[in-house]
Parts: C-alpha cells; sequence; structure tokens
C-alpha cells in the first residue's frame, strides 16, 4: 500500500529516472548556486565595515642558541603581514618563510634572530603592516630538544615508568581481591568507580582549559566534547562485540575480563592524555624529570592498576600473559602520549585526546556500576559510598604529588 | 616544581610547545645568512647616500627585518632632510619697521610609514610628522594661517607669550577650526628659545600622538653662534592604538632612520642641536650621546648652559638647546638612555667626518670659558 501510494504522489518522470540522477541532481544544483554566489561575490552584500580584523595564533615555539622560531597561523578572516617584531621591547632581525602576507588560516614560520637566555621570560610582540600588535609570551625558556632517537628514547621511558610500571604494580593487589568476602569486593569496585570518577572531572577541567587556549582555526573546547563521544560510541562499540563473543563462547568468567579489559582500555585513553601533558611539558622545559615525579605517578596510577584487576575477584585465576596484556594496555598509552607531547603538540589534538580519554571513562563508569548493586539491586548503599568517597579522596591526594 | 598544577603544566607547554619533528622535516634555512644578504641589499639601495646598517641583530642589538624600508617619497618627508629643514616663512616689513612673518599650516589625514612595513595612519600639519619647523626672530610680529583640510576639528596651540585669543584652544577666541575652516593666529615672537606648538583638541593625547606637532624656535635678540644646527623631534607612534606607550620610537618620526642614514657633521664644527619632547603616552624621554659631552640649554631661553652633560631627560612638551662637537672622527651613537625606547626605533649615529689626526687638540666649543670669550 505504502509503495503504491508513494508511487502516485511522484510524478512519472522523476520515477523514471535513475537513482544516481537523484543524488547528482541536487548536488549538481548546489554547486551551481554556490559557483554562481561566489562569481558574483554575493550580490546585495557589501564588505564587512570597519577596519581589516587581524589575528595571528602562535601554534609552536621552537628556542634554538640565538634564536626562537614561532610557527603562527592567521586564524583571522583578513590577511596579516608581519612588518615588525619586537622580543621584549626591542625590535629584532627575523625571516619569514614564506615571506610576505598570510592568508586566512595560512601558516607562516618566523624565525627571530635573538640571544635569549636559558629560564628567562620573553614577550614577542608582532606588529602589523597596520600598526596593529600581537603577543606571545614564553614563560620561561630552554631549547627545544633535539628529536633524536635518544629523545624519544627519554620519553618511552618516562612514559613507562609513569604508566605501565605504576598499572602493573597496582595489579598485584588482585591475590587480596581474590581473599576478601563480597562486600569488601563491592567497595574495592565502588573504590574504582570513585577513582574513575574523579578522573572524569580532572580531565573533563584540563580539557576545558586547554581548548579554551586553543587559537579556534581547527576549533577548541567542542574537541573536547567531541572527543568525548567518539570514545564513548566507540568503547560501546567494542563492548557489543566482546559481549557477542562471550555469549557465543558462554565462558565462564568471560564477562569479567571483558569489564577488565574495558576499564583497561578506557583508562589506557586516559594514560594517552596524561602522557601527552608530561611529554609537551618537558619539551618546553617546564617540567623536571625526577625521582619525586616518578614516585608522585607511581602511587597515583597504582591505584589505577587496582581498578583494572576489581572485575576479575571472583573471575577464574587469570594467566599472567593475560594481566600483563592488560597492564600494557592501560599503560603504555602514556609512552605514546609522551612521545606525540614531546613531538607533535598542539591544543587542538591534546584537548580531542582529553576529550577520549573522559568519554571512555565515563563509558567504562557505565560497565562498572551493575558490580556495586547490594543484594536488593541498590548501586548507592552505605558501603559503596564510603567507596565512592574513598576513591575520589584517594585520587585526588595522590594528584597532588604529580603538581609538578 | 612548585605551585604548577598539572594542568598548568599543560598550559604552559601549550605556550610553547615545540615541534622538533616538523623541524627535522623544513629546517630554516641559515637566518643569518639571509638576514646579511638582505642587509645587503638593502644598503645598496638605499636611497640615500648608500649609508650601511652600523648596527643589529641578535647580540649586536635591535635591528627591523632586513629588506624592506621605508618608502619617504610617499611619506613626503625624509628625517635626514628634516633636520636641517627651517622653516622662515615669508616675511614683510610693517609701517613701524617691524618685520611681519607669516606661514600657513594646513591640517590633513595621511598614512605615513613609521618603521619598514608599518603604516600609521596620521593627522599631520603640511603633510609631515613633525610640522614645519617654523623659525622667527624674537619681536618679530607671527601670523600663521591655519586652514584645517583633515576630516576632524583641530586647532594650533602655541608655547610662548600670546592674548588667550591666539592660544589655539576650544572654546577661546576662534576655539575649535572645523573640517574646511580657517583661522589666523597672530602674535609677537617671544620668549627667544625653542618652543613648539601642537593641535589641543579633544582627546588632546590623540591629537598630539597622531602628528599634530613641531618645533618653533624664536632666535634670541642677542642671537646665537654660527654652528651646524640639526633639528630633532623625539616622538612616537602608538600604532595599536591602546594609549599605552608606543610600538615605534623614533627622532622625525622614523624608527632607526639614523642608524641606516647616520647624521653626516664635521670634526671640530660647532654643532647646535634644536630637542624638542613631542612624546605621548610616556611621561619621560631622554637624549644621550655617546663619547661627548654637551652644553645643555633648556628651552633655549638663557644663555648660560644649565648643565655640561651626555644625557638630559625631557617631560611631555620639553625641549632644550644642545651645542657640541665632536674631537673625533667616527661613527657615534646616540639614543634615548631610556634603553627600551632606543631598542624600539630611537637610536642613531652621528658620522663624523674631516681631518682625522688625532694629534691635533679639537677646539673646546664646549667650554664655558671659551664661550665667555666669544661672547666678548
Amino acid at each position: 500500500m505504502m509503495e503504491a501510494a508513494g508511487r502516485t504522489e511522484t510524478a512519472p518522470f522523476l520515477a523514471r529516472m535513475p537513482t544516481w540522477a537523484l543524488i547528482a541532481a541536487p548536488l549538481v544544483a548546489i554547486a551551481g548556486a554556490i559557483g554562481l554566489l561566489a562569481g558574483l561575490g554575493g550580490p546585495g552584500l557589501s564588505d564587512r565595515p570597519g577596519p581589516a580584523v587581524e589575528e595571528l595564533a602562535v601554534e609552536r615555539t621552537v628556542l634554538r642558541p640565538g634564536e626562537i622560531q614561532l610557527s603562527v597561523r592567521n586564524t583571522g578572516p583578513d590577511a596579516v603581514q608581519v612588518a615588525q617584531v619586537a622580543v621584549n621591547d626591542a625590535y629584532v632581525a627575523f625571516g619569514a618563510d614564506p615571506n610576505g602576507g598570510v592568508g586566512h588560516l595560512d601558516e607562516q614560520t618566523l624565525t627571530l634572530d635573538y640571544p635569549w637566555q636559558e629560564g628567562g621570560a620573553y614577550t614577542i610582540s608582532m606588529l602589523t603592516s597596520t600598526g596593529a600588535t600581537m603577543e606571545h609570551t614564553i614563560d620561561a625558556a630552554v631549547e627545544t630538544p633535539e628529536a633524536d632517537p635518544g629523545f624519544y628514547g627519554l620519553m618511552t621511558l618516562l612514559g613507562t615508568y609513569v604508566g605501565v610500571i605504576p598499572v602493573v604494580l597496582g595489579m598485584l593487589f588482585m591475590p587480596l581481591l581474590r581473599r576478601v568476602s563480597e562486600d569488601w569486593v563491592r567497595l574495592f569496585m565502588a573504590v574504582t568507580v570513585g577513582l574513575l570518577g574523579f578522573l572524569v572531572i580532572d580531565g573533563s577541567l584540563e580539557g576545558l582549559e586547554i581548548g579554551g587556549e586553543a587559537s579556534g582555526a581547527f576549533g577548541g573546547v567542542e574537541l573536547l566534547f567531541l572527543g568525548a563521544a567518539v570514545a564513548y560510541l566507540a568503547l560501546t562499540a567494542v563492548d557489543r562485540l566482546l559481549k557477542a563473543g562471550v555469549e557465543r563462547r558462554r565462558a565462564e568468567g568471560a564477562g569479567a575480563y571483558r569489564l577488565a579489559l574495558m576499564v583497561a582500555i578506557g583508562i589506557g585513553l586516559h594514560n594517552l592524555g596524561e602522557g601527552l601533558a608530561i611529554g609537551s611539558a618537558y619539551a618546553v622545559g617546564s617540567l623536571a624529570l625526577g625521582a619525586f615525579l616518578v614516585i608522585g605517578f607511581a602511587i597515583h596510577n597504582t591505584t589505577e592498576g587496582l581498578a583494572i584487576v576489581s572485575p576479575l575477584a571472583r573471575a577464574e585465576p587469570p594467566g599472567l600473559g593475560r594481566l600483563l596484556a592488560l597492564g600494557l594496555i592501560a599503560g603504555a598509552p602514556a609512552i605514546l602520549g609522551a612521545v606525540i607531547g614531546a613531538g607533535a603538540y598542539n591544543q587542538e589534538l591534546a584537548t580531542f585526546l582529553i576529550g577520549a580519554g573522559v568519554g571512555a571513562i565515563v563509558q567504562v563508569i557505565g560497565q562498572l556500576l551493575p558490580s556495586i548493586r547490594d543484594r536488593n539491586g541498590q548501586a548507592l548503599h552505605p558501603l559503596s559510598i564510603a567507596g565512592l568517597i574513598a576513591g575520589a579522596a584517594i585520587l585526588y591526594a595522590t594528584s597532588l604529588l604529580v603538581s609538578v | 616544581m612548585t605551585g604548577l598544577s598539572r594542568r598548568k603544566l599543560l598550559a604552559g607547554s601549550a605556550a610553547g610547545a615545540s615541534l622538533p619533528l616538523l623541524h627535522q622535516l623544513f629546517p630554516h634555512q641559515g637566518l643569518h645568512h639571509a638576514i646579511e644578504g638582505a642587509q645587503a641589499a638593502e644598503s645598496n639601495g638605499h636611497a640615500h647616500g648608500g649609508a650601511q646598517a652600523l648596527h643589529g641583530g641578535g647580540a649586536a642589538g635591535p635591528t627591523f627585518r632586513p629588506g624592506i624600508t621605508v618608502d619617504h617619497r610617499a611619506n613626503g618627508f625624509q628625517p635626514t632632510e628634516m633636520l636641517r629643514d627651517f622653516d622662515w616663512g615669508h616675511t614683510t616689513r610693517l609701517a613701524s619697521g617691524r618685520v611681519l612673518r607669516e606661514w600657513t599650516l594646513v591640517a590633513g589625514d595621511k598614512e605615513i610609514e613609521v618603521a619598514p612595513g608599518v603604516h600609521f595612519p596620521a593627522w599631520t600639519y603640511n603633510g609631515r610628522v613633525p610640522g614645519p619647523t617654523l623659525r622667527c626672530r624674537e619681536g618679530e610680529l607671527l601670523r600663521i594661517r591655519f586652514v584645517n583640510g583633515s576630516e576632524h576639528p583641530h586647532t594650533i596651540h602655541f608655547h610662548g607669550i600670546h592674548p588667550s585669543q591666539m592660544d589655539g584652544v576650544p572654546g577661546v577666541g576662534t576655539g575649535l577650526i572645523e573640517s574646511g575652516g580657517e583661522t589666523n593666529y597672530e602674535f609677537n615672537a617671544g620668549p627667544g628659545g625653542l618652543h613648539l606648538y601642537h593641535c589641543h583638541a579633544g582627546p588632546l593625547a590623540e591629537h598630539i600622538a597622531r602628528g599634530l606637532y613641531g618645533a618653533f624656535i624664536v632666535d634670541p635678540k642677542r642671537g646665537r653662534r654660527d654652528a651646524d644646527e640639526l633639528m630633532m623631534v623625539m616622538n612616537g607612534f602608538n600604532t595599536n592604538f591602546d594609549a599605552e606607550g608606543n610600538q615605534v620610537y623614533a627622532v622625525n618620526s622614523v624608527a632607526f632612520h639614523f642608524v641606516n642614514e647616520p647624521i653626516r657633521v664635521e670634526r671640530g664644527a660647532p654643532v647646535r642641536i634644536y630637542l624638542v619632547n613631542a612624546l605621548e603616552y610616556d611621561p619621560l624621554n631622554s637624549f644621550h650621546i655617546h663619547a661627548n659631552f654637551f652644553n645643555y640649554f633648556p628651552t633655549g631661553t638663557s644663555p648660560e648652559p644649565a648643565e655640561y652633560t651626555d644625557t638630559v631627560a625631557l617631560a611631555q612638551g620639553q625641549r632644550g638647546v644642545l651645542e657640541l662637537e665632536f674631537p673625533y672622527v667616527g661613527d657615534y651613537m646616540f639614543h634615548a638612555h631610556k634603553t627600551e625606547f632606543a631598542e624600539l626605533g630611537w637610536m642613531g649615529f652621528f658620522r663624523v667626518g674631516g681631518d682625522s689626526d688625532l694629534r691635533r687638540e679639537p677646539a673646546a666649543f664646549h667650554d664655558p670659558a671659551e664661550i665667555e670669550r666669544s661672547r666678548s
């Protein structure tokens, strides 16, 4: 009936059209209209009144002896010509690549001839052809590390220290978890949810701040939400696939592994963002590597290891390889993050990845919630509430240790 | 490791994030080499005297981006030419035998290049910043016809001694001169000394900062000793109009001009500098000369120097006369000893030519006893 009705409402001419034509015709019309508007310069619309709107965002700063290199992007609507550059109120010689003005969304590298001193604070003032000034500050100058294998080796070591080792150490709580009663397991699960909840808040705040500072050329804070949504949905899809596998095999304890794996993936995405922060901070010299930092992260991230093994409290005793794999899934992204952060940091990428960590953890919290329900099916009971608060408190306290 | 949160850590890294990878892919191509080449090109292509850049780059001090120069022709004025450009106006003798000296000043709106590639929408007297150096003799009758060719209302306010109607302030006498209007300012030349004139329309700071000022020299009746006379107006340009300091500082408007084109003077010859501070938005400006001292006559009113020094500080509107000579040939820097201004453009060189025989003792033009002898 529907089909018949549809056919009677459609003109015979359109009904005879092949499907490809129904796709192509609107596209051709749209392209034609846009082309016409562009060609005629938007009839009836005059130019924007007022002076040129000049905006430049500094995306990267590279410091070498006697030289400061800025990569700037024009994030405004009008072309910008950097005519002169002053560093701390002194004009400097510089080269521009490409030479000349910078068009909308184009990039230019300015290489300044300036004898900067280590640890110094510098305000770089870019004076455009119209006399507008744009400033960029370097809080503490330090030579940008060369991207040689040794540097990436150092970043890998750093990621291992702050990511892999603490998470694996935290998993050593498993024998204890397997011995204690049901109530204690619920408590540990609640502690885990509390930990993760704190990470969501922490990550969101970081993402909002970094996203807010982004140049805006490729978006800002919205990337946090985009990253979170993508990670949440992707992890949900992974979860559905894993569930299907579990049901097929009807394996005993497979549900618990699925949960542990989900927690590990979520924490892994979080640690990717954390590694990014550490690597980029190290690269710009605002982070001192040392025992204090490693110890701080060890205590902080050990709790994440606990979160991974909590779902396994009542499952079959897992093999060592499997546990190690879970630890690597959760911890190794810190290595990747450190390498990316040190080598190719930008605010947009950082915002997106931090968002992904947030979305992943929200998804994992949803997965874990059923396991803290008591015999009456209540998620919030005195024991779980105590666990949630304890988890958040532990992470808050240990995060203070890594306030570098 | 104190007081910086993890979030700040991220923020800090965002502010100065690095990309060594990209740098490896696209290494910069010998900056110093490029700059040297461009500087050579600049000095070769220089319109005035083929001067070469004396200064600049890295630890060698502040400098502008190499390869581009100010288009003085488009500006309609040239800082070096302004040094010795004194506008004596047009004179007639009144029935009483007194000299009537007349000028016409036209206000206008004009974009000028104050540093290579940096354009400033200036307001000008007779198309230049600073306006023409009006020069007369004490006791003459002066008449300045003011035509406002600008889109904005303006006045001319002269420093000197005159009736209120001739003071060039809004609400008094002819007051504000609207766009297209004109008026005459008429008064006696005095006191002898170095003065200035500027627009007094509101907002006052902006009308001055836009370029509506100039030097006004009243030669004292007693006269001054012959010398190579140079007019220097210290000024600056608040190019972003934030009314907080200036982006560009200079003498005679073009930053670093006298670095690229040193002022040529002769060894042993008396030099007199008329120095006016027309800088807005900064409370103090200063003048310092290297490897030399000068006699300083504040406002140029007294025949006696107030000080024998190498550095003077001037507040807004202050001015003074400097007398010196250069005992040795060579290049001698002069600049604001407010070094921030110096590094933002207020810096230059004297190039002392002539007899380079160091054994010959230079004449002591700056010796007060010598001045006393010369007067008697």
